[in-house]
């Protein structure tokens, strides 16, 4: 219980998915102008994150791994397909985008017009494809702790995203310099905090 | 701010698309190709592309790389695309874009090992994260379903370009200023180092990258008022 606690914390903060690497910056400079856009988006990714991580934890563990074909038929032991496993991860994420992206159609057509091209954007997120290769570095010992990785990086994505709009909402009511308003100030917030966030990386857990 | 709607705004040239003659290089394309580079910057107005231009513009080399693949990749899928798009479903429209764009990256990655493979060392895994780049997912959705072939060719060609540009300048400041070198050649003189002049090793760090980025927006809104956001 303790292993799981200390992942989720350390995917959150130490290794969160903005600050620490960067990925998935374009959509979560584009759609952070209000929080509720900001927090619909979020969710979107937690839920594809939490749903495609484990997912393709066992497509790793079970086709592409070398010798993971071992339980089919012990003449496969030798066969590694790796080298499929970009193709493989981006069809399960793409198709688990595309059924996100019906279902918020047709319960949230509000939220639907508000993210735009960043809907189906998601599928090249970067954090998601990140967060299943980082998966595959990890040699996670389960499906459960390979969940609850892509579950708290979709929650260190959330509460980013969820800063940067807070803080552009209330900036609305500082005087930018005019060239510098919305995306200017905007990276230069965001290479403030990741500075901030530097800090936690000396955290061993 | 647009960005957030670019299909609405390429609306006009869909209608437009006459087949009578058009010169090859008529006003409306040669727009295509010179609109990217800056009143449509894909990373400083359209947003997209961001990460990748974090993370590989340490060095100039491999940022120049970086560009001539992802020229190569956004021209030859927006291409494709252009030719599918009266074929493709809406509803899958996602998977065979993707499945378009690993294609070409898989392929861009075998031309570089065949004939760069020190440089396609030092690229491997973001050549791979092409795939996932957002501008040549964004355009494909915005531009190549809609358009035309020559003029999605053109497209992809010219923001390519001016994501380029943007990827070199940043990595230009980067590495001048991170570790004295251009090219991997030193170009701040010795001179200089004995005098007490030292390297900023804060400028090879990634928050650094986001606010060089965040410095080119504010230089090039001031020269183009039109792009200021109204909050």
């Amino acid at each position: 219980m303790e292993a799981y606690l200390n992942l989720f914390v350390k995917s959150i903060f130490i290794e969160n998915m903005i600050f620490a690497y960067f990925l998935g910056m374009c959509s979560y400079l584009a759609v952070s102008k209000t929080v509720k856009t900001a927090v619909g988006l979020g969710l979107a990714v937690i839920f594809v994150l939490a749903i495609t991580v484990p997912i393709n934890f066992l497509l790793d563990t079970y086709l592409l791994r070398p010798g993971a074909l071992a339980w089919l038929n012990s003449s496969y032991a030798e066969l590694d397909l790796s080298f499929l496993s970009f193709i493989m991860f981006i069809a399960v994420i793409a198709s688990m985008v595309q059924l996100v992206e019906m279902i918020v159609e047709k319960f949230a057509p509000a939220l639907y017009g508000a993210l735009g091209i960043f809907l189906p954007l998601i599928a090249v997120n970067c954090a998601i494809l990140g967060g299943s290769l980082f998966m595959q570095q990890k040699d996670f010992s389960g499906v459960a702790e390979s969940a609850v990785y892509g579950f708290g990086s979709g929650i260190g994505w959330l509460l980013a995203i969820l800063a940067i709009a807070a803080i552009r909402e209330k900036i609305t009511y500082s005087n930018v310099p005019a060239p510098l308003r919305g995306l200017g100030i905007t990276f230069i917030i965001t290479g403030l905090m990741a500075l901030g966030f530097m800090s936690f990386m000396g955290i061993k857990l | 701010m647009e960005e957030n709607k670019p299909t609405t705004e390429e609306t006009p040239t869909v209608l437009f698309v006459n087949k009578e003659k058009e010169p090859l290089f008529s006003k409306k394309n040669r727009k295509l190709l010179s609109d990217p580079m800056d009143d449509n910057n894909p990373i400083t107005v359209q947003v997209l592309g961001i990460c990748s231009a974090l993370a590989i513009t340490v060095q100039l080399k491999p940022a120049v790389v970086m560009s001539i693949s992802v020229m190569a990749v956004m021209a030859a899928s927006n291409v494709i695309i252009s030719l599918l798009r009266n074929l493709i479903p809406n509803r899958i429209r996602i998977i065979v874009q993707l499945v378009v764009v690993a294609s070409m990256v898989i392929l861009v990655d075998q031309v570089l090992r065949a004939f760069a493979y020190d440089v396609s060392k030092e690229l491997s895994i973001f050549i791979g994260l092409i795939i996932t780049n957002c501008i040549v997912m964004g355009r494909l959705e915005a531009f190549a379903l809609g358009n035309g072939v020559w003029k999605s060719f053109l497209d992809g060609i010219g923001n390519a370009a001016g994501y380029g540009f943007i990827l070199i300048l940043v990595a230009f400041f980067r590495e001048l200023f991170g570790s004295g070198k251009l090219f991997g050649y030193q170009v701040i003189p010795d001179a200089l180092y004995e005098m007490g002049y030292v390297n900023n090793g804060l400028m090879l760090l990634s928050p650094m990258a986001l606010i060089t980025v965040g410095l080119i927006i504010w230089v090039q809104r001031y020269r183009n008022r039109t792009l200021i956001e109204k909050n």
